[in-house]
């Protein structure tokens, strides 16, 4: 039987590469994919858990987590195909007119 | 699952997570991040969260990620060196990448210190669809009509957002 905290520190691991690829990428969409990386790292923390502690309320939390994770894709690429409409670009550093 | 079977299932995770953060062509990324929920499906299962894997499957590498390779296919989106050309300055990526190795291995040694006790044995049918059920719609019941109006919310901005404008 492995140990909860391996699988803790396998999520970290994901969740920082996630963390990552935000801040390296300047392509929108693959932004898009590492924070989908990052819910993904919280829910097998949340599994973890819920077998460690020996409840279900873990895994109901990481159905939430898909629910949001689902609106958040949806609405999120909605808004990236409306920006391209105005500016073509999908490049983070042109869609500076936010920026202060 | 014993201790090899983690190690190649934590080593493929890492490699696929790591091919959709530097992979150039976005399409490709896409294909590993699929990979990458797969794999998180078949962890869950071994973690005993049946229903969870099956729902990682359908709703994550299923629905989600169609809606991303078609806003990919509908932007026209390749490698085109664009991300080459824009990668921002050499000082500041390096720091990304000390920074987040950093951050796994200071939250990974913290982990790996925690000595959690061996997990009790589940009871029969731990991270079913019954189990799961009966949580989401007795304790659950309130978050989960909740989510409902969260969708269709989405649902309606996605199509606001997303539309042609008549003007």
């Amino acid at each position: 039987m492995v140990p909860t905290s391996w699988y803790l520190a396998l999520s970290a691991v994901l969740f920082a590469i996630g963390a990552v690829g935000v801040l390296v990428r300047r392509n929108i969409i693959v932004v898009f994919m590492a924070i989908e990386l990052m819910l993904n790292a919280v829910n097998l923390t949340f599994v973890a858990f819920a077998r460690q502690l020996g409840s279900i309320d873990g895994q109901v939390i990481v159905f939430f987590v898909m629910t949001v994770a689902a609106a958040e894709a949806a609405v999120g690429l909605a808004i990236i195909i409306a920006a391209f409409r105005n500016r073509p670009t999908v490049n983070v550093d042109e869609l500076a007119v936010l920026r202060w | 699952m014993g201790p090899i079977t983690f190690a190649v299932l934590a080593t493929a995770l890492v490699v696929s997570a790591l091919t959709v953060v530097v992979h150039p062509s976005p399409v490709k990324s896409a294909m590993a991040l699929v990979a990458t929920l797969f794999l998180l499906a078949v962890v869950f299962v071994f973690l005993g969260a049946h229903m969870i894997a099956a729902l990682q499957v359908i709703v994550y590498a299923g629905a989600i990620m169609v809606l991303f390779l078609f806003v990919i296919m509908l932007l026209n989106l390749s490698d085109d060196g664009a991300e080459a050309r824009h990668r921002g300055r050499v000082v500041f990526r390096l720091g990304a990448w000390i920074g987040g190795g950093v951050l796994a291995v200071e939250l990974s040694a913290f982990f790996l210190r925690v000595p959690f006790p061996e997990p009790a044995t589940p009871p029969a049918g731990y991270g079913g669809a019954e189990a799961v059920a009966t949580a989401l719609f007795v304790d659950y019941l309130l978050p989960f009509e909740l989510t409902s109006i969260l969708l269709l919310v989405a649902v309606v901005g996605a199509v606001v957002l997303a539309q042609r404008r008549t003007a």
